[in-house]
């Protein structure tokens, strides 16, 4: 069996959730696209594992998954504290750090 | 001594500048009085005891005050030379530089700007007496250029007048022009010396090194600088101007300081002259066209301190006739008594002016005789002597030049002199006639002269009669003491005695001549002259040089500087520098244009950044 197939279910995972987190707008869902870029890479790295017969990618993964937990728990709890703050999930309310057009 | 004579006016000048600035409600007190002419006075009791010195042994006194600029060969000090030309000439300068403070005492009283008036005055002196007793150029340049500021700050003294402050620049502006040339001609003499010393003295050792063109140039571009400061054509439009200043300080300017400092230049470069005699031609020519064009505006002024004003450029005129063509005392000596009578007119000038509530018209004036008996006496004499009428103290120095200018057998600059010598005596005793004979109104109150406006009228009327027979010559019986004093190394042609006798006989009865015919026009009932005639109407606008001037100079400058301030400026230079900063700016606009504050946008350019540095690392490493 080719590992090429799950290449490209990584890659094509990847590009979803890189869409993901450009268009949309929603706190959640780009978070969401998040999670899933950081799932395609774990996919990357266990495919590496099998592939070269080595236990080093595993093992990478697995401390991937505790890593992404951990993120979890932070990002929703920033979530949360958004929502609180600007009463909407929507990421266009977050510009206090934007620009202003005409006062350069 | 020799540097206290220099240094005492301008710390006076530094004391009474400083009172008057902290303690501006002090008016009219007893200290300008005292400190404004104690200084002066001593400087001029130091310069006689300098001059008793150089009686008893002839020498030269040096003094070094400290060493300025040490360059290499460049050594310039701040040293002092009295030798006899110059110790004649601190000598008539403080002693009348005196005189006319004690007069401005009188002439400034109740001005509230009484303690500057004493502060530049002091100045003023300081400056000139810097400018003669200088031992190098340079020394003699910086008070050359003192001289210039301080004028420029007497004649615009009344500065709220918009018209003096106009006349003191242009006096300033016309000096700098001159300046020009003597700057020059010092730098062309120190390059070409080649740092052999550069005191008078070295120069005068070694200034047979230098070739006859060096010399011509430098001779020249002297000239320019004496010609702005003495007011001789072409650079003489700002001495009528001038007069914008208190009297006292024309008096000063035309007697005792400034004006001739030309002369006395000329005078100190003596041992370059003698070496381009065609130079020094040229500067007779100058000297004698300057004597004829001033007398000619003279003849047809109305205005008292002008024609004073005038007189002054023609008898300068003169000095300059008898410095160019190698008489050296001679011109000296014109310089020494045309000080006395020059100063004592425009006190008499300046005491008519107060008396009548300053009016300076002189056919508004008239019938004076009586009511100022001592003005009149002591103008009369002034005039006598200033018309070459013997034994009156210009007789001797004029017939000295015209000799001089007879003798060397330059029979054409005889003549203008001569005819000068004519017009000299017609203007002057039109003035005369005009302010003291004519009738005048009955209905005017005269202001009282006070005593000390009064008293160095009398003084100096007393030496414009006598200070003439210093150097009264061979001929009349005198030995030219004077002239033999001062030991320039003149050339000297000789005219027998019959010729000479002739000669003054002719003089003086071109002056008597003068005299007649102007007693004819404007002893009873004088007019001012009209412009009725293309001739009169060019003299009375006098021959429109200031016009001449506007139109070549004047204004194409103006011209120039518009168009630099209305198109090269802004729109050549400014454009350049505007568009740049607006370039920046438009820059900086489209790069704000990226800072959009939506996450999504940031993340695509993350994602387009790192796509193509993936894509560049791949292809360098030879994946694609």
């Amino acid at each position: 069996m080719t590992p090429e197939p799950f290449f490209f279910l990584a890659a094509l995972l990847f590009s979803i959730a890189l869409v993901g987190v450009v268009s949309r707008r929603n706190l959640f869902v780009i978070y969401m696209s998040i999670e899933l870029m950081l799932t395609s890479t774990s996919l990357v790295l266990v495919i590496f594992s099998k592939v070269l017969g080595s236990a080093d990618g595993s093992v990478m993964a697995l401390l991937m998954i505790a890593v992404i937990a951990a993120e979890a728990a932070l990002f929703l709890a920033m979530i949360i504290h958004l929502y609180r703050r600007n009463r909407t999930l929507d990421s266009e309310m977050c510009d206090e750090l934007k620009q202003e057009a005409n006062n350069a | 001594m020799l540097s206290l004579i220099v240094v005492l006016p301008f710390l006076s000048a530094l004391f009474l500048g400083g009172l008057y600035l902290s303690r501006p409600q002090l008016q009219n007190s007893f200290i300008y009085t005292a400190v404004g002419i104690a200084s002066p006075a001593i400087s001029a009791i130091l310069s006689f005891v300098v001059l008793l010195r150089m009686f008893a042994d002839g020498n030269t006194v040096y003094e070094t005050l400290f060493q300025w600029i040490d360059i290499g060969s460049f050594q310039i000090a701040v040293a002092f030379m009295a030798d006899r030309l110059s110790v004649v000439m601190i000598s008539f300068i403080t002693l009348i530089g005196t005189l006319i403070h004690i007069y401005a005492a009188g002439y400034m009283r109740g001005d509230p700007c009484y303690g500057k008036f004493f502060s530049y005055f002091n100045l003023f002196m300081g400056s000139m007496l810097l400018l003669v007793l200088a031992d190098n150029p340079v020394m003699m340049f910086v008070g050359w250029e003192l001289v210039g500021l301080s004028s420029y700050l007497l004649i615009g003294f009344y500065h709220q007048d918009h018209a003096n402050i106009t006349a003191a620049n242009k006096a300033f502006i016309l000096n700098r022009v001159g300046d020009f040339g003597f700057i020059i001609a010092i730098a062309l003499l120190f390059v070409s010396l080649e740092g052999s010393g550069f005191t008078f003295d070295a120069i005068a050792a070694n200034i047979s090194t230098l070739s006859t063109e060096q010399l011509t140039l430098i001779g020249l571009l002297l000239f320019v600088g004496a010609m702005g400061k003495s007011a001789q054509i072409p650079l003489y439009v700002w001495l009528p101007d001038a007069m914008a200043g208190p009297t006292p300080v024309s008096a000063l300017i035309h007697a005792a300081t400034m004006v001739t400092a030309g002369v006395y230049m000329v005078a100190r470069y003596s041992f370059l002259y003698v070496e381009i005699p065609d130079v020094g031609l040229f500067i007779a020519y100058i000297g004698a066209a300057s004597a004829l064009f001033a007398a000619l505006m003279a003849t047809f002024e109305s205005d008292i301190k002008k024609i004073l004003a005038y007189s002054t450029m023609s008898q300068l005129g003169y000095m300059f006739i008898a410095v160019g063509l190698g008489a050296y005392s001679s011109g000296i000596f014109h310089v020494f008594t045309h000080a006395f009578f020059k100063a004592l007119l425009f006190m008499g000038a300046g005491a008519v002016i107060i008396a009548l509530h300053h009016e300076q018209n002189i056919f508004k004036m008239g019938a004076l005789k009586k009511a100022l008996p001592v003005v009149y006496v002591s103008m009369f004499i002034a005039t006598l002597a200033i018309s070459g009428i013997p034994p009156f103290a210009g007789f001797f120095s004029k017939d000295a030049i015209l000799m001089a200018a007879f003798s060397s057998e330059h029979y054409d600059i005889w003549a203008v002199g001569l005819f000068t010598a004519f017009l000299t005596a017609f203007y002057m005793f039109r003035l005369l006639f005009s302010v003291f004979f004519a009738e005048g109104s009955k209905e005017r109150t005269l202001q009282e002269l006070p005593g000390s406006m009064t008293r160095p009228m009398l003084f100096l009327a007393l030496g414009s009669a006598t200070v003439g027979f210093l150097g009264l010559n061979e001929a009349f019986g005198g030995h030219s003491w004077f002239q033999h004093f001062l030991s320039l190394p003149d050339v000297v042609h000789e005219v027998s005695h019959s010729q000479e006798y002739m000669l003054a006989a002719l003089s003086v009865a071109v002056a008597l001549m003068g005299m007649g015919l102007s007693y004819r026009m404007f002893a009873h009932n004088p007019q001012a002259a009209k412009s009725d005639q293309w001739l009169k109407t060019l003299i009375i606008k006098k021959f429109y040089v200031d016009e001449l001037y506007d139109v070549m100079l004047v204004k194409p400058l103006l011209l120039l500087s518009r168009l630099i301030a209305t198109v090269i400026d802004p729109k050549i230079v400014d454009a350049l520098i505007m568009g740049l900063s607006k370039s920046y700016l438009l820059m900086g606009r489209g790069f704000a244009r990226l800072q959009t504050g939506r996450v999504g946008d940031y993340a695509l350019q993350i994602l387009i950044g790192v796509s193509l540095m993936s894509t560049y690392i791949l292809f360098k490493l030879g994946m694609m």
